[in-house]
């Protein structure tokens, strides 16, 4: 399998705080990678290093074998990786089909596709990825309405909508109500599988990540602590120490 | 909208603007002015409502076109610099041919300069965010009056008189209302269709969330400045028309009166409601009728009474009045209200 994204030696400090200290991973083709870590681990931090928000102060970051780590947001959205937010994110005052129609791939848009109508295959691709999330029913509705969980899935659906080739996702299952995380777990595994999306999903949830990714990286202190399978993970001494350990 | 009412609102627009003239002809230029007004609320409802970026310097393309067009009129027959030196000593002298050439030529480059001039302005601007970009753009506005008004070539403080029209005063009358009205319906056309393509969308997103906007691949910068030239566009085309009507142009209260159409363009869209495509009309019209009858009513008071009214309106009534009927009459607008269901049914 090839690495899609590699992270080299990466170091990144705010004012005091080394949020990322010389994180070395790498993200493969085709699987979902989970990453783990206790609160102010530099999970997130690490996310906005590799989707351009903010320079890095050292090492490299690659993507299918080009450093990006000079690019900006746009123009890495724009090669197809693609992040959700933590605090999600979505169009607050738009309506839901609204959100996912201009969620689409900006990849190919020149000066004249930025006037082009409402195409129907836009529309249709939207309502079934709506529907595929769960929140067909929900279209017509302004997506600041949506409850909390609800606008979690909507921005998972716009994110699937952009076609990316990975997804980073920050968190995807924190505020959803515990019954409905099975469903959202077979549906990352749904977009992985029958989308082809390589997923890089940070979780809280040990259980969630032990089910979700054949590949984990652990975090702490803003430093790279293990990585292996999830079995491995679960195991290693280090990681229950510094992260169930503070549970 | 609903198909109807809007077909309904057509009809009512389209009487007022045909026979409105005909039935009150010594008002027909206050209502020309009032279509000047309601493209200048909508236009910058491009950026102010649909975009989330509340410019104060539209004014700036009123001006610009109006002088651009002057200049290309005049250099039809005369050598411009020596026009302006003379301070009206020279009378234009067209022919009919002569003038018609140059108003219609000057009221297309007073859109394409305004237009160019905002592709260069909205470099620097639209780096700006919130109230700063607010500011900023009011900056540029008050400058672009001060820097014009100390260019000699431009007639300076003194400004220019602009070609006479050849014809008698009612023709004329006419003729640069059915200009007002037709430029007015254009731009409604053409921004009602804009706002039906992915690029509606995309500002809409600028700015409901631009840097999730850029995080997913739009081109917020582009999208930025390519809206902000539509507005400068329209603003050009109809800032030329207006200093032909009114025959004398200078910088601070004809082309660049920022503090009066600078401001009353942004109320406007305010009171009507921003966002929206109608809102904006009916700004303008509520707006203009207030303005009329409190400057012959309210005599000395009509600033206080203008005053009140926007900030009323902004304290009491921000969603101004469409999104006030919006709210109460979703069914007039084809909206679908599902607010009554608990969120957290849905099947996730
Ligand atoms: N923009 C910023 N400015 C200053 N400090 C920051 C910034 N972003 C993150 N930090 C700090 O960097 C450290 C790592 O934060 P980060 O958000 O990456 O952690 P995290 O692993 O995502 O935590 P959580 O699980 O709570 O989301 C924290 O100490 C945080 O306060
Ligand atoms: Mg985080």
């Amino acid at each position: 399998m090839n690495d899609l994204i590699e992270v080299q030696s990466v170091s990144k400090s705010f004012g005091g705080v080394q949020a990322n200290q010389d994180i070395s991973l790498s993200v493969k083709e085709g699987i979902i990678t989970g990453m783990i870590g206790p609160n102010g681990s530099g999970k997130t931090t690490l996310f906005n290093s590799i989707v351009g928000h903010h320079p890095i102060d050292q090492g490299s970051i690659r993507f299918e074998g080009e450093e990006i780590s000079k690019l900006r947001v746009g123009e890495i959205a724009r090669l197809g990786l693609l992040r959700t937010f933590q605090q999600t994110r979505i169009y607050n005052k738009m309506n839901c089909v609204d959100n996912m129609e201009i969620s689409v791939s900006q990849r190919e848009r020149n000066f004249s596709s930025m006037f082009s109508g409402r195409k129907g295959e836009i529309l249709d691709r939207a309502e079934e990825i709506l529907d595929f999330v769960g929140l067909y029913s929900k279209r017509h509705l302004i997506s600041g309405d949506l409850s909390f969980g609800q606008q979690k899935l909507l921005e998972f659906a716009m994110a699937l909508m952009n076609k990316p080739k990975v997804l980073l996702l920050d968190e995807p299952t924190a505020g959803i109500n515990p019954t409905l995380i099975n469903g959202l777990i077979d549906r990352l595994k749904r977009a992985n599988d029958e989308m082809g999306v390589t997923l890089f999903v940070i979780e809280h949830n040990m259980r969630v990540v032990m089910n979700l990714a054949s590949h984990v990286f652990c975090l702490a202190h803003g430093k790279m602590l293990a990585g292996g399978p999830p079995s491995e993970i679960q195991k290693d001494q280090r990681v229950i120490d510094a992260y169930l350990g503070a549970h | 909208m609903t198909r109807s009412n809007e077909i309904l609102t057509y009809l009512v627009l389209g009487l007022v603007g045909i026979l409105g003239p005909v039935f009150f002809e010594n008002y027909i230029q206050q209502i020309a002015v009032l279509w000047i007004m309601v493209l200048m609320a909508t236009t910058w409802d491009i950026t102010g409502g649909q975009m989330g970026y509340n410019s104060l310097g539209n004014i700036t393309f009123f001006g610009a076109g109006m002088y651009v067009s002057a200049v290309v009129q005049i250099s039809i027959g005369y050598d411009v610099a020596e026009y302006t030196a003379a301070f009206g000593a020279i009378k234009v002298d067209f022919t009919e041919t002569q003038y018609f050439t140059g108003i219609y030529l000057g009221i297309i480059a007073g859109g394409i300069g305004a237009f160019l001039i905002s592709i260069l302005l909205g470099m620097a601007v639209f780096g700006l965010r919130g109230p700063y970009f607010a500011i900023g753009t009011l900056g540029v506005a008050v400058a672009a009056g001060q820097l014009v008004g100390t260019i000699q070539y431009l007639g300076g403080g003194s400004g220019i008189s602009m070609p006479v029209y050849p014809g008698d005063a009612d023709e004329r009358n006419v003729f640069f209302y059915i200009l007002c009205f037709v430029i007015t319906l254009v731009s409604h056309f053409f921004l009602r269709w804009l706002y039906g393509t992915q690029f509606g969308l995309a500002i809409n997103a600028i700015r409901d969330d631009e840097d999730k906007a850029e995080a997913m691949g739009i081109k917020t910068a582009t999208y930025k400045i390519v809206a902000w030239s539509i507005a400068a566009f329209f603003m050009g085309l109809i800032g030329a028309v207006f200093g032909n009507m009114i025959g004398f142009i200078e910088p601070l209260e004809v082309a660049f009166p920022t503090a009066t159409f600078g401001i009353f363009m942004v109320a406007m869209a305010l009171l009507g409601g921003k966002g929206t495509l109608w809102g904006p009309v009916l700004g303008a019209f509520v707006f203009h009728i207030i303005k009329e009858t409190t400057w012959t009513l309210l005599l000395g008071w009509q600033w206080v009474a203008l005053g009140t009214i926007i900030i009323i309106n902004i304290v009491f009534f921000q969603q101004g009045i469409v999104g006030w009927l919006q709210e109460i009459k979703p069914e007039w607008f084809g909206l679908t209200v599902d607010r009554s269901k608990n969120p957290e049914n849905s099947k996730a």
